[in-house]
């Protein structure tokens, strides 16, 4: 049967005659890399671009249209020593990447004004109190009209739009105030123009801008690179489906190119990426990932088959019934649709602190122009007082209190490996005072260990490594890799469903079924672990068996007593079977435990403890875990989840321990705690700054140096999110 | 004060130079890979096409 890969779903046409493909590299780290590939790629024929992008890991290859096959890339990669995937972007990435664009376009007109505007104030501000012509300085008023209107009318458009939004749902954020107190300041300050008078405040209104766009740009950039790592790993995943594309011919495809209706080949040790029906063959599967149970299920023909099942012994024919978005089980998008709608009703810190800040500080504006003038002062006067009051007051370090420390926070947790999906994971993990996790796969590591692999004499085992290099059953795998073996024997044989054998020096070695080795007496003597498989290895007449397990994270005992430590309640809610749950909870010292538990279930659960009062953390993998993921108060989800429960959770950690989820939990209470400071902070400002301005003596040189000066004060505390936590466990 | 009448336009000129001059070089990318960019200046100058290395 012939293979081929299919590449041409991802490639695009990129002008005349040019087509264009962009590839995940995994292991770029430096200049030298970047040469080499770069140089690398160049050097093939056709060829017109090779350029390595080392911020997102990636590589944009051009060449003229013809016989170039994009697999040429991958291959010339491979040889070079980098492993390379095709790359497709996601909606949700390009719309970062434009958002991050059109931030910095706003920041970099802000900034050229506000530089501008000042060079015009600052001798104003000294010509005051010096000889400056009131001509003079009406027209250096004017100009920076000039420079101020049109720069904050383009600048200014996050902050409006995101304050009309509000608006328009009757509800109110923080962009409100900002953008009420930009165009008052504006709006007075050509008014006062026009009249000659001494004070206008432009320079106050495009630096507050300026300001606040750091910190939306920071805080967007830092989001668009997590989005990138994720979407890198989710190509590095590469879910890809044998499909037939003639009677005898298979060709290895993307999952968004196969159709209901297609017939893909699935053979041992393949990952099933697509929902179907078994039309032919008969084989074990692992639904481990959709329902949690580890004992194997066998799939002959009729047998509906999900994607996320791993296949075991034989190789199966599946008729496509639904392929990538679509692959889910009816009852897990309902409770996960019920379970998110429910989140979304969470209220940021940011919003709850905007909708106490506002009707305060327009009520505060709004007595002073009243009380100005039962004092006996103009309407004029009054009037300028009052915006004064809502310039001063208009919330620049209350604008950036919360997204400097984010952004800190999340460039820190990034570097501890946790990848932060949604914006405000950090606040409601901070609040976390109850942790769930589901056990396989998420206690456990998500591939196989040889377990009493010190039982049994060196030399025998790597013999047995050696001979399950010639299989491609998954415990088998797990086997060659426990022995670090390298060379396969030749010769060997692999009989389906039943093992491996060969003739090594007239001695014949067999892998596989206790009962294919002869080795029962020894299954049937043994004190086994329930949750193992065995397979037993024969030498001639010396018989032995290897037992083959998911093993726990290596650090997963340390992380437990780290978090009671921190007093957070833990429990382990697992679809898997009682005894295999209890070991586990036994082995971590986890009191509270419940097994064979469904997708209902484990909502049940965490609606339980809501009621009760407690913040829910659901660290699980599973599809079996999305909908419960979303029900709980903030989620997270190993890397190598299946793809739905990673999409919905919050926090996403990396590579094989778990100590991860108590930097994350630990990074994220010192953010809110500094969130919390900074707020304050800002506040404290407004206390100091408001009586001063409904006095009436504000000056824009007050109210830019008090502005500037609390800005850079909430920037400088939120670095200290970036320092590092005590040692973890 | 007549000086003001040149020293005020050119000010501006310049600081609007470095307002398209930003602007074109987010335009054109330069942006996409900061951590790329600061490698790529000060690695070594590519050998001239003709000299291209041989296929490893």
């Amino acid at each position: 049967m012939q293979v081929t890969r299919d590449f041409s779903h991802y490639v695009r046409a990129a002008g005349e005659g040019i087509k264009h493909i962009d590839l995940a590299v995994e292991g770029v780290h430096c200049a030298g890399c970047m040469a080499k590939i770069e140089r690398g790629l160049s050097a093939i024929p056709d060829v017109t671009l090779a350029r390595v992008n080392l911020t997102d890991r990636r590589v944009a290859l051009e060449w003229r249209q013809g016989t170039l096959d994009p697999a040429r890339f991958i291959d010339r990669l491979e040889e070079l020593g980098y492993k390379a995937y095709p790359y497709e972007t996601e909606s949700a990435e390009a719309t970062e990447v434009a958002e991050s664009r059109f931030l910095l376009r706003c920041l970099g007109v802000a900034a050229f004004a506000t530089m501008n505007v000042m060079m015009l104030s600052i001798p104003v501000w000294s010509g005051n109190v010096s000889d400056m012509l009131p001509e003079q300085r009406d027209f250096f008023h004017w100009l920076s009209a000039l420079i101020a209107l049109p720069a904050a009318a383009y600048a200014g458009q996050p902050f409006f739009r995101s304050a009309w939004r509000a608006l328009s749902n009757k509800t109110t954020n923080m962009d409100v105030p900002i953008s009420i107190g930009v165009c008052l300041a504006l709006g007075m300050s050509v008014v006062e123009t026009i009249h000659h008078a001494e004070h206008a405040y432009f320079d106050a209104a495009i630096m507050l801008l300026t300001f606040l766009l750091v910190g939306r740009f920071l805080d967007q950039n830092m989001r668009r690179r997590t989005r990138a790592v994720a979407g890198n790993l989710a190509a590095l995943k590469a879910e890809t489906a044998a499909k037939f594309v003639g009677p005898d011919e298979i060709s290895q495809v993307p999952v968004a190119a196969i159709h209901p209706g297609d017939i893909v080949l699935l053979r041992p040790g393949e990952r099933c990426a697509v929902d179907g029906t078994v039309i032919e063959g008969r084989s074990e599967i692992d639904q481990s990932l959709i329902t949690g149970e580890t004992l194997y299920v066998t799939a002959e023909q009729g047998t509906p088959v999900y994607a996320g099942s791993m296949n075991i012994s034989g190789t199966l024919r599946v008729r496509v019934s639904a392929a990538s978005e679509a692959t889910l089980l009816a009852e897990i998008t309902r409770l996960l649709d019920n379970a998110l709608q429910a989140r979304s009703r969470y209220m940021r810190l940011a919003d709850r602190a905007s909708r106490l800040y506002a009707p305060v500080v327009h009520a505060t504006a709004l007595i002073t122009i009243l009380g100005w003038v039962i004092a006996g002062a103009g309407w004029h006067d009054a009037i300028v007082t009052g915006v004064a009051v809502l310039i001063i007051t208009c919330p620049c370090a209350l604008g950036l209190a919360i997204p400097t420390v984010q952004t800190v926070a999340s460039g820190a947790m990034f570097k501890a490996g946790v990848l932060l999906n949604s914006g405000d994971a950090i606040e409601r993990l901070a609040e976390a005072d109850h942790v769930i996790f589901d056990k396989t796969g998420t206690l456990t590591l998500p591939d196989l260990e040889v377990m009493n692999a010190a039982d049994i004499p060196a030399d025998i085992f790597e013999l047995a490594g050696r001979l399950a290099l010639s299989s491609h059953h998954p415990v088998a795998a797990a086997v060659a890799q426990a022995a670090g073996a390298r060379s396969p024997i030749v010769g060997a044989v692999e009989e389906a469903g039943q093992g491996v054998r060969a003739l090594v020096d007239g001695v014949e070695l067999r892998l596989g079924r206790p009962s294919f080795c002869g080795a029962e007496a020894l299954v049937g003597r043994a004190t086994l672990d329930p949750e193992a498989s065995i397979v037993a290895f024969s030498k001639g007449t010396e018989k032995f068996i290897l037992s083959v397990r998911q093993g726990l994270r290596p650090d997963a005992q340390a992380v437990i007593a780290a978090l009671k430590a921190r007093n957070i309640g833990i429990e382990i809610l697992s679809g898997d079977r009682e005894p295999a749950v209890t070991a586990a909870a036994h082995a971590l010292g986890i009191p509270v435990w419940r097994a064979g538990v469904t997708p209902a279930d484990k909502i049940a659960r965490i609606k339980e403890l809501k009621q009760r009062g407690a913040k829910v953390l659901m660290v699980g993998d599973g599809m079996n875990d999305a909908p419960s993921l979303a029900a709980a108060h903030v989620s997270m989800s190993p890397i190598s989840a299946a793809h739905l429960s990673q999409a919905t959770a919050d926090l996403v950690f990396l590579g094989r321990p778990l100590a991860p989820v108590v930097a994350a939990i630990d990074s994220a209470r010192k953010a809110l705690h500094l969130m919390r400071q900074n707020l304050w902070l800002a506040i404290g400002y407004n206390v100091l700054a408001v009586p001063v301005a409904i006095s009436g003596v504000v000056t824009p040189l007050i109210a830019a140096a008090a502005m500037s000066g609390s800005s850079i004060l909430v920037m400088l505390n939120s670095l200290r999110a970036r320092s590092p936590s005590r040692e973890i466990v | 004060m007549e000086i003001l009448v040149i020293l005020v336009p050119l000010a501006l000129m310049l600081g609007g130079a470095g307002l398209v001059a930003f602007l074109w070089s987010l335009r054109s990318g330069q942006y996409d890979d900061l951590d790329g960019a600061a490698w790529r200046a000060i690695a070594d100058d590519e050998p001239p096409p003709q000299e291209a290395p041989a296929k490893r």
